[in-house]
C-alpha cells in the first residue's frame, strides 16, 4: 500500500518518462517514501515493539522532543488527508456524522473519528496502534482541544499532556510568554513523557534533535526562496505540500529529514539553474503565465482537479502561507540546541497559525512582492472556522495596499461534498481573467506599485475598523 | 462597410445577444428563455438580435426624417410590433403542429378527434386576440417570450371550455412547448418585413376617415399616421429593402455566461461572465465602481476600476435562494406573473419578516403568513427585502458599495428589489451613493462580451497549452 505522503504518482510518472539527466531527481522522492513507510511500519507494529506512540497536531509540534523519548507521533491530520487523497475520507466522514458530530464540524476532526471507528487503520492500510500519550500542543486552532477531548473519550485511561500556546495576538512573542511556556514544559509535558516512556528527559539528545532540525530548516528557507527564480522551478504549493510532508509527519528534527532536505534542495536548485518550469501530473509546465500566492490549505478530495485548474491555465504558486503552517522558516526562525526549550516554545508561537492576522496580512504582503505575484488567492476552507476567520479582510487589505488582482474561492479539506468543481472554476476562469487583463494594460508588475498612498491600516484605521475592535482574536 | 461585434451571454434561465458598433453603440438585442440547448439558444438570440439590429439600422439611416416626422418614427415602431408578431406567428404555427402530434402520439385514440377539435378552436381565438395585443403595444412588459405570451390566452380558452378537457389540454401543451422553443425556424427577414408592412396597411385603413374626438386619448401621431400611412410607408420602402438585404457582418464575437465552455466559438472568444458584467456596466455607466448583477442563479458583487477591469468578486456559493429563480418560484406558488410579483411588492405597507435563506423553506413561510392572514403585497415586500438583504452581504464581502453603483441582471427590472436596494443602499453607505440601473439592465454581460469582441481582433486571451494562437473569424451572420 502507498505511503500517505508518499511521492506523487504524477512525479514518479514523470521520472520514468525523462530523461537520464533527470533520474537523480527521483532520489528525494525516493527518500520520503522510504522515510514515511517505515514510520508507518514501526507504529503498525508499536506494540510488539513496546515503543510508545504519541497522539499530537502538526502546528507548534515538539517533533524533537518526541525523538528525545524514542517514541513515535501520530498526527491525525495527516491521516485524514491521506484518507482524502484516497478519496475515502467521505466515508469517513458519514460514519462520523452517525456517530453524532455535526455537519458543522470540522472534517479533519470527522475522518479521524470515522477512522477510529473503522478500526483505526491509516490511509496506508496499515493499524495504527492507540495512544499512550494524547500530546496536546496546539497553535491557534482551537479545535483541536475538543478534539483531543473527544480522543480522550474513545481511549479512557490514556494520559494527557497539555501545552498552551499563547496567541501572538499583538504580533509580538514577549519573554514572560516564552517562561509562560517552558513552565509548561518543564512541569507539565516533559514529566508525562518521562512516565510514559519510562525513560528519563536527556537534554543532550533534545539538543542534538534540535540541531538537525536547524540544519533542515536552513535547507526548507532555501528550497523555497528558489521559487522567487522567474520562472518558478517548482510550485510551491501544490508540490510544496508533498515537501514539507517530512518535518510535519515526525522527522523534523531527525538525521533522515536533514538527508532529505539537501536532497532536494540540490534537486530544486538544479531546475533553478536550467530555468526550468515546474513538473505538474502532466510533465512539465510549458510557460508559466501567471504566478501567484495562495492563502489557505489546498483541497485533498480533489487534489489532482484542483491542481489542473492551475497548471492548465499556466498557473504556478510560487509562495503560499499553508506551507508555512509547520513553521515559517524563510522568517529566519531555527531551532537552537543552545537554548532547547525557550527555542520550542518559540517554535510554537511563530508558527503560522498562532500569528495575528495583521502579521499574517504583512508576511503576505512580502510574499506578493518578493516572489513577484501577479495574483492573490484564497482557498477558504468551509469546515474550518479557525484558519477561514479574516480572510476577507485580508484579501481586502492586500487589494488596498497593492492593488493587486485578487479571488476568493471556498472548499474543504476533505469533505468531498465541499468541493463544487464548477463553482470553482468558473471563480478560476474569471481570476485569470482578470490577471491577464491587467498584465496586459500595465506590464506584468504594475500593481506591485501601491495604488493609493501606502493605505494600510496601521496608518488608516478607518479602512478596517473591524481590526482595532477584536485585536488578534480573529 | 460597418463591422459589428457580437456578444452572447448564456444565462440559467435566458440566454442574450447584443450586437454593437465600432463606436460601442448596442444596435441590436435579442433575448430567449430556450434553454435545453446552449447552441441553439445563442442562435435564437443572435437572430433576434440581428432582427433587432435592422429596425436599428434603419431608424439610424432615416434619422434626420425621424426628428421632424413623428408620423414616420411611429410607423417604424409599429413595423417592428407587426414584425414581431410575424415572428411570433409561424411559432404557433409550429406549435399548432407539435400539438397535433402530441394528441396522436400521447392521447388515448377514442379522445383524439374532442381534444384535436378544441385546438383547432383554441387556436382560432387565440392568435387574432395576440396579434392585437401586439399591433396595440398592450403586451407591454408583462410577457417576453413566445411561451408566456401565448399560455395566457390558451390558458384562458381552455378554462372556458368543459373541465374534463382541462387536464389532457395542459398536458398537450406541457409536452409540445419545449421542442418548438427550442426550434430554429427559417424566417426570410425581407418577405417578412413586407408582409408586416402590409398588416400597417390594414391596421390603418380604417383610421383615416375615422374622426378622433379631441382629448386625452388624442394620439398625434397616430392620427397623423392614419392620414399618411401609404405616403409614409412609400417614403420608406426602399430603406426598408436595403436593410433587409444588407448582411450584419460579426467582426468577432465573444460567448459568456454559464453555457459558454459550450458554445461552438473558439475558445479565443469565451470570456468569464464577471469580466463581461462588469464591462458591460461600465461602457453603460463609465464612472461605475461597483456592479451588483442578479440573475437567474447567481448574484454578482463586482469590484471595478477606472477603465472597467475587475478588482475583486464575489459570487453566491452553494445556494441560489435570492436569484431571478427563486423569484420564478415564489411567482408560481402565488400563481402570478415574474412582472406582477415585483409590482405588487412594491405597495407593501407593512413588509412581513421573511427569515428563510432557502427558496423551498421560503415558499413554506410564505403560505403560513398567507394564513395568518398578511396582506399579499406585505408578505412579497418581506421577500423582497429579503432578498436584497443577501445581495447587501455578498457586496460587503466583495468590499462594499463604491460610487457609482450600477444594477444590472434580469432582477434590475424588479421595481421591488430596486426599492428596497435603494434603501439598503442609502442606510449602510449614505446618501450619496449614485445608483445606476439601466433600461437594457439584462443585456449588460452580453454587452461586456461585445466590447470584448471589439477590442479582441489582437487580444491574446489565456488559453491551455495545446490551443492555437487566436484566430478571428470573420463571420457574416449566415455562416456563424
Amino acid at each position: 500500500m502507498p505511503n500517505p505522503i508518499s511521492p506523487p504518482p504524477f512525479l514518479k510518472a514523470a521520472a520514468k518518462a525523462a530523461k537520464p539527466a533527470e533520474v537523480v531527481k527521483e532520489r528525494s522522492m525516493l527518500l520520503q517514501k522510504e522515510m514515511l513507510g517505515d514510520l508507518y511500519h514501526s507504529l503498525s507494529t508499536a506494540k510488539e515493539t513496546g515503543r510508545k506512540v504519541v497522539y499530537t497536531f502538526v502546528p507548534g509540534n515538539l517533533s524533537e522532543l518526541i525523538l528525545a523519548f524514542d517514541m513515535l507521533p501520530v498526527y491525525p491530520e495527516i491521516n485524514a488527508l491521506g484518507w482524502g487523497m484516497r478519496k475515502k475520507s467521505g466515508a469517513l466522514i458519514r460514519d462520523a456524522e452517525k456517530y453524532g458530530y455535526s455537519e458543522d464540524v470540522c472534517t479533519y476532526v470527522k475522518c479521524d473519528i470515522g477512522m477510529f471507528l473503522n478500526g483505526n487503520v491509516g490511509p496506508t492500510g496499515e493499524k495504527l496502534p492507540p495512544p499512550d500519550l494524547l500530546l496536546l500542543s496546539y497553535t491557534g486552532c482551537f479545535t483541536f482541544l475538543k478534539w483531543f477531548e473527544s480522543l480522550q473519550k474513545l481511549y479512557p485511561g490514556v494520559p494527557t499532556a497539555m501545552l498552551h500556546t499563547p496567541y501572538a495576538a499583538d504580533g509580538k512573542v514577549t519573554d514572560d510568554m516564552v517562561k509562560y511556556m517552558v513552565r509548561q514544559l518543564e512541569d507539565e509535558v516533559i514529566p508525562k513523557m518521562e512516565m510514559v516512556s519510562g525513560k528519563k528527559f536527556d537534554p543532550e539528545k533534545l539538543a542534538r534533535h534540535l540541531g538537525l532540525a536547524s540544519e533542515s530548516e536552513d535547507w526548507i528557507a532555501k528550497i523555497f526562496d528558489l521559487t522567487k527564480q522567474v520562472p518558478s522551478p517548482i510550485d510551491a504549493y501544490f508540490a510544496g505540500v508533498y515537501y514539507i510532508g517530512p518535518i510535519n509527519a515526525g522527522f523534523r528534527g531527525a538525521e533522515s529529514a536533514v538527508e532529505y532536505y539537501h536532497q532536494l534542495y540540490l534537486e530544486v536548485a538544479e531546475r533553478a539553474a536550467k530555468g526550468q518550469t515546474p513538473v505538474t501530473p502532466e510533465g512539465e509546465l510549458e510557460e508559466e503565465r501567471f504566478r501567484l500566492v495562495v492563502e489557505g490549505p489546498p483541497n485533498w478530495t480533489h487534489f489532482r482537479e484542483f491542481w489542473k485548474l492551475f497548471y492548465d491555465m499556466g498557473a504556478v504558486v510560487v509562495a503560499s502561507s499553508y506551507t508555512k503552517v509547520g513553521g515559517l522558516f524563510d522568517e529566519g526562525f531555527r531551532h537552537d540546541p543552545d537554548k532547547p526549550l525557550e527555542s520550542l516554545a518559540r517554535y510554537c508561537m511563530g508558527c503560522y497559525t498562532n500569528i495575528s492576522l495583521p502579521e499574517r496580512i504583512n508576511l503576505l504582503e512580502r510574499y506578493i512582492k518578493d516572489y513577484k505575484a501577479d495574483g492573490f488567492l484564497i482557498n477558504s476552507i468551509k469546515s474550518c472556522n479557525s484558519f477561514s476567520a479574516g480572510q476577507l479582510l485580508i484579501m481586502r487589505e492586500l487589494e488596498q495596499r497593492l492593488g493587486v488582482p485578487v479571488s476568493f474561492i471556498e472548499s474543504d479539506l476533505v469533505d468531498p461534498r465541499y468541493f463544487s468543481y464548477a463553482n470553482i472554476k468558473n471563480r478560476l476562469d474569471s481570476f485569470f481573467q482578470m490577471m491577464d487583463q491587467r498584465k496586459r494594460v500595465g506590464g506584468r508588475h504594475q500593481f506591485s506599485k501601491p495604488v493609493t498612498a501606502t493605505p494600510s491600516f496601521e496608518k488608516q484605521p478607518v479602512l478596517l475598523p473591524i481590526l482595532e475592535n477584536v485585536g488578534g482574536e480573529l | 462597410m460597418s463591422n459589428y461585434y457580437l456578444g452572447i451571454d448564456l444565462g440559467s434561465t435566458t440566454s442574450k445577444a447584443v450586437i454593437i458598433n465600432q463606436n460601442d453603440e448596442i444596435i441590436g438585442r435579442g433575448i430567449t428563455n430556450t434553454r435545453a440547448n446552449y447552441e441553439v439558444a445563442s442562435e435564437i438570440a443572435r437572430l433576434a438580435a440581428v432582427y433587432n439590429a435592422r429596425f436599428s439600422l434603419l431608424k439610424r439611416a432615416l434619422s434626420a426624417e425621424l426628428k421632424v416626422s413623428p408620423d414616420l418614427r411611429r410607423y417604424i415602431g409599429d413595423l417592428e410590433e407587426a414584425f414581431q408578431y410575424l415572428e411570433f406567428r409561424i411559432r404557433a404555427d409550429r406549435l399548432y403542429l407539435q400539438m397535433v402530434t402530441t394528441v396522436t402520439a400521447y392521447l388515448p385514440l377514442g379522445s383524439q378527434p374532442r381534444i384535436l377539435g378544441a385546438l383547432g378552436q383554441i387556436f382560432e381565438k387565440v392568435i387574432p386576440v395576440i396579434k392585437q395585443e401586439y399591433l396595440h403595444g398592450k403586451l407591454g412588459a408583462k410577457n417576453q417570450f413566445f411561451r408566456d405570451i401565448f399560455f395566457e390566452q390558451y390558458n384562458a380558452q381552455v378554462g372556458k371550455l368543459e373541465s374534463m378537457l382541462f387536464e389532457p389540454l395542459m398536458t398537450v401543451f406541457d409536452k409540445s412547448i419545449t421542442p418548438v422553443e427550442n426550434e430554429i425556424l427559417p424566417m426570410d427577414f425581407a418577405a417578412l418585413v413586407h408582409e408586416a408592412m402590409d398588416i400597417l396597411k390594414e391596421k390603418y385603413a380604417g383610421f383615416a376617415e375615422r374622426r378622433v374626438p379631441l382629448g386625452f386619448s388624442f394620439d398625434q401621431e397616430l392620427h397623423m399616421l392614419a392620414g399618411n400611412i401609404h405616403e409614409v410607408s412609400e417614403t420608406i420602402k426602399k430603406h426598408i429593402d436595403r436593410i433587409a438585404a444588407q448582411d450584419i457582418a460579426i467582426a468577432n464575437m465573444v460567448g459568456t455566461g454559464y453555457g459558454r465552455a459550450l458554445l461552438p466559438f473558439p475558445k479565443e472568444c469565451i470570456r468569464s461572465e464577471i469580466l463581461c458584467h462588469a464591462y458591460g456596466a461600465h461602457i453603460a455607466f463609465p464612472a461605475t465602481r461597483t456592479v451588483l448583477d442578479i440573475g437567474g442563479q447567481d448574484t454578482k458583487a463586482i469590484q471595478v476600476d477606472e477603465q472597467g477591469f475587475v478588482t475583486s468578486f464575489q459570487m453566491n456559493d452553494r445556494c441560489a435562494a435570492g436569484c431571478g429563480r427563486y423569484l420564478g418560484y415564489i411567482a408560481d406558488e402565488l400563481g402570478i406573473t415574474l412582472s406582477e410579483l415585483g409590482e405588487t411588492a412594491t405597495h407593501a405597507q407593512h413588509d412581513a419578516t421573511i427569515c428563510s435563506t432557502c427558496t423551498v423553506f421560503a415558499g413554506a413561510e410564505l403560505r403560513e403568513q398567507q394564513n395568518l392572514g398578511v396582506p399579499r403585497e406585505d408578505i412579497l415586500g418581506g421577500l423582497h427585502k429579503a432578498i436584497v438583504s443577501r445581495a447587501m452581504s455578498l457586496i460587503a464581502r466583495s468590499g462594499g458599495v463604491r460610487n457609482e453603483f450600477t444594477f444590472t441582471g434580469g432582477v434590475a427590472r424588479n421595481p421591488a428589489v430596486i426599492k428596497y436596494l435603494r434603501r439598503f443602499v442609502a442606510e449602510n453607505y449614505g446618501e450619496d451613493i449614485t445608483i445606476n440601473i439601466h433600461t437594457d439592465s439584462i443585456f449588460m454581460g452580453a454587452l461586456g462580451g461585445a466590447r470584448f469582441a471589439r477590442l479582441g481582433t489582437n487580444v491574446e486571451l489565456p488559453r491551455s497549452k495545446s490551443s492555437r494562437s487566436p484566430i478571428v473569424p470573420i463571420m457574416s451572420e449566415e455562416i456563424l
